[in-house]
C-alpha cells in the first residue's frame, strides 16, 4: 500500500509539472492558487491533524503573511527577506496564540482562534495608515531571482510549486523525526505523552507556531500571486475554507491537504455551470461528504483499500 | 446621562435578542453536543418565511405564525433528522464543518431564492418615542424587551416547573442515567431542537425590523450568540441570558464611548479574557474535558 502511495504521489507530481501546458491563463492562476493554499493547509493539518488542536486562525496567518510581504516589498526590501520575515512573524504570533491552547481545548480553542481571526481582520481594516484599510494594497510586484522573473503566470506557478515542494518535504521530514512523533502522541493521548516525559507544553506551542508560520509563508506567496490584497480576503471565510480543505482531504493524512485544497479551489469553479446556485451545490456536497465519510477522501480511500486487500495483516491488533 | 439611558435601553433590547439566540445555542449543546455554526443563519431565515407569507397575502400576525411553524419544521425537525443525527456518532468536528457548510447553504439560498437586497420588515409596534428622565426611548426597544423577557420567562417555567422540562434537564445533565430512569432521551433531544427553532424565529421577528431582513444578517448574529454563550457559560441557560445582555449593552456603550471602528473588537477581547481566566463562563459549571 505504501508503494501505491509513492506511485500516486509521483504521478501527481508529474501531472502538476505538466498541467499548465494544457491550461488557459485562468487555469494556471487556479493551480497556482492551489499550490499556495496547500501550503497553508499543510500548516493547519500539522496543528489540527497531527497535534489535534482545532484552529480557526489559519486564514488570519495567511493575511499576516500577505500584508507583511506586501508592505515590506513596497518599502523596498527584497522578496526573499520579506518572505522569511513573514514566516518568522507568524511563527512568533502563532507561538503566542498557542498559549490559550495550553489552557483550553476543542470547541473553546476553536472560538479563541475564531476571535483572533476577527480581531486581525478588524486591525487590517481599521489601521488605514499601515494597511490601506478597505482599499487594500494594490500592485504587489512578483519577485525575480538571479535574473529569473516570475512576473508571468507560468513562471509564478513553477515558483509556487517549487516552494510547495520544498515546504512539503521539510514538513514530511519533520513529521518523521521525533518531533512529529511527539505531535501525534499529543493528539492521541496527551496524558500518556506527558507521563512518558514529553514536554507537552513546548510541543503544543511548537505545533501551533510551525503550523502558523506555514500559514504566513502561504500568505507571502498569496500576495504576489493575486497582486491585490484587502482585509475581506482574510476574514473568517478563508479560515473556514482552509479547515474545510484539511477535513475534506483527510486530516492527519500527509497528502490530505493537497487533495482538499484541490477540491476547494476547483470545485466552486466547476460548479459555475450551475450559475448562481454553485455555492449552494458546493455547500450541500460538503454536507453530504461529511455525513458519509467524515475522515475525508483519503480516509475513504484507505477504507476502500482495506476492504479489497487480503485480510492477512489484520490478525495483529 | 440622557444619552446613556438611551444607549442602555437599546443595548438591553439588542442584548435580549442575543440572549434568545444564545439560549437556543446552549440548549443544543447541552442535549446533543451540537455546536451549531449556522445559528446566525437560523435567525436570518425565519424573517424571509414571514415576508414570503406576507407576499402571499397573509396579515402580519398570521405570517409570523406561519414563519414560526416553518421554522420548527425546517430549522428544528429537518435540521435534526437530516444534518445532526447522521453525524453525531463521528464526534464534534465533522458536525462543526457540516454546520459551517449549512450556514453557507442557507445564506446563499436566501440570496438566490428571495433577494440579495435588504428587505423592510414590519415592526411589532408603531415607532413612537417615549420620554423617560429626559431620555428618548423608542417603543420598539421596549416591545422587543417585553417579548424577549416573556419568552425567556416562559422557557424558564417550562424547564424548571414542568415534568417535561425536568426530563429535558435530566437528559442534558446525564443522558445515560436519564434513560435508565425511563426518560425518552431521543424525544427530549428533539424537543430542544424545536425550542431552538422557536427561539430563533422569535429573535428573527424581533430583530428584522431593526436590521432589515438581509441574507448576511446571520454572520454578526451567529458570532454574537457564540460569544454570549461562552461569556455566560456554555452549559447554563441563565448564563447565556446574562452573556447576551452583557454583550448587547457593552456593544452599544463601547461603540458610543470608546471607538466605533473597533466596535466589533470589544466582545472578542472579553471573549478571550473570559476563556483564558474562566473557561467555564461566568455562570457555568466546570465540564470534564481532556486535560
Amino acid at each position: 500500500m505504501n508503494r501505491l502511495a509513492v506511485l500516486a504521489a509521483a504521478a501527481a507530481a508529474v501531472f502538476a509539472v505538466t498541467a499548465p501546458f494544457l491550461l488557459k491563463p485562468f487555469g494556471i492562476y487556479l493551480i497556482s492558487m492551489w499550490a499556495v493554499l496547500t501550503i497553508a493547509a499543510i500548516g493547519l493539518n500539522l496543528t489540527l491533524g497531527y497535534a489535534g488542536q482545532v484552529s480557526l486562525a489559519q486564514g488570519a496567518f495567511v493575511g499576516i503573511g500577505a500584508y507583511t510581504v506586501a508592505l515590506l516589498t513596497q518599502a523596498g526590501f527584497p522578496f526573499s527577506f520579506a518572505f522569511v520575515a513573514a514566516g518568522i512573524l507568524c511563527f512568533a504570533v502563532g507561538w503566542v496564540l498557542g498559549y490559550p491552547a495550553l489552557r483550553v481545548q476543542h470547541h473553546y480553542l476553536a472560538f479563541v482562534t475564531l476571535a483572533f481571526t476577527t480581531l486581525i481582520f478588524l486591525v487590517l481594516r481599521n489601521e488605514e495608515w499601515l494597511t490601506g484599510g478597505i482599499y487594500g494594497i494594490n500592485g504587489i510586484a512578483r519577485p525575480a531571482f538571479f535574473g529569473w522573473s516570475t512576473a508571468k503566470a507560468l513562471d509564478f506557478y513553477y515558483f509556487s510549486l517549487g516552494m510547495l515542494a520544498v515546504l512539503a518535504l521539510a514538513t514530511w521530514w519533520m513529521l518523521r523525526s521525533p518531533w512529529g512523533r511527539a505531535f501525534v502522541a499529543l493528539r492521541e493521548n496527551p496524558i500518556r505523552a506527558l507521563s512518558l516525559g514529553l514536554d507537552t507544553r513546548r510541543y503544543t506551542l511548537m505545533a501551533f507556531a510551525i503550523g502558523s508560520s506555514l500559514g504566513g509563508l502561504s500568505g507571502a506567496l498569496y500576495a504576489p500571486l493575486v497582486q491585490f490584497i484587502e482585509p475581506a480576503s482574510f476574514a473568517l471565510g478563508l479560515s473556514f475554507n482552509l479547515l474545510l480543505m484539511v477535513i475534506v482531504g483527510g486530516s492527519g493524512y500527509f497528502f490530505g491537504p493537497f487533495i482538499g485544497a484541490l477540491i476547494a479551489v476547483l470545485l466552486p469553479e466547476w460548479m459555475r455551470i450551475t450559475q448562481g446556485y454553485y455555492l449552494i451545490v458546493y455547500a450541500a456536497l460538503v454536507m453530504v461528504m461529511m455525513a458519509f465519510c467524515p475522515a475525508g477522501i483519503l480516509g475513504l480511500a484507505e477504507r476502500a483499500l482495506k476492504a479489497f486487500a487480503p485480510r492477512v495483516k489484520e490478525a495483529a491488533p | 446621562m440622557a444619552s446613556f439611558i438611551q444607549l442602555l435601553v437599546s443595548g438591553l433590547a439588542t442584548g435580549a435578542i442575543y440572549a434568545l439566540i444564545a439560549v437556543g445555542f446552549t440548549l443544543l449543546w447541552q442535549t446533543s453536543q451540537t455546536i451549531n455554526f449556522a445559528q446566525g443563519e437560523f435567525v436570518m431565515l425565519p424573517a424571509f418565511f414571514v415576508l414570503a407569507a406576507m407576499n402571499a397575502g397573509a396579515p402580519f400576525w398570521l405570517a409570523a405564525a406561519i414563519g414560526i411553524v416553518l421554522s420548527i419544521a425546517i430549522l428544528g425537525i429537518l435540521f435534526k433528522v437530516i444534518v445532526v443525527d447522521p453525524m453525531l456518532k463521528y464526534g464534534v468536528l465533522p458536525l462543526v464543518i457540516s454546520t459551517i457548510a449549512l450556514s453557507l447553504l442557507l445564506k446563499e439560498s436566501a440570496k438566490e431564492f428571495y433577494s440579495s437586497q435588504a428587505q423592510p420588515f414590519p415592526a411589532l409596534v408603531p415607532a413612537t418615542d417615549i420620554h423617560v428622565l429626559g431620555a428618548v426611548v423608542s417603543t420598539q426597544s421596549l416591545a422587543v424587551l417585553a417579548v424577549a423577557i416573556f419568552t425567556v420567562a416562559a422557557l424558564n417555567l417550562l424547564l424548571n416547573r414542568t415534568r417535561l422540562g425536568r426530563q429535558m434537564q435530566a437528559t442534558a445533565q446525564n443522558a445515560t442515567l436519564a434513560r435508565v430512569l425511563g426518560i425518552r432521551v431521543e424525544r427530549m433531544v428533539l424537543y430542544t431542537f424545536l425550542i431552538n427553532a422557536v427561539l430563533v424565529a422569535i429573535a428573527s421577528i424581533l430583530i428584522s425590523p431593526i436590521y432589515l431582513a438581509k441574507f448576511t444578517n446571520g454572520e454578526t448574529l451567529g458570532m454574537a450568540a457564540f460569544i454570549a454563550a461562552i461569556i455566560g457559560g456554555f452549559n447554563q441557560v441563565r448564563g447565556a441570558i446574562l452573556g447576551g445582555v452583557i454583550l448587547g449593552v457593552l456593544d452599544n456603550l463601547s461603540a458610543a464611548y470608546i471607538s466605533s471602528q473597533y466596535r466589533g473588537a470589544f466582545p472578542l477581547i472579553i471573549l478571550i479574557v473570559v476563556i483564558l481566566l474562566r473557561p467555564q463562563g461566568l455562570l457555568g459549571r466546570i465540564e470534564e474535558r481532556t486535560i
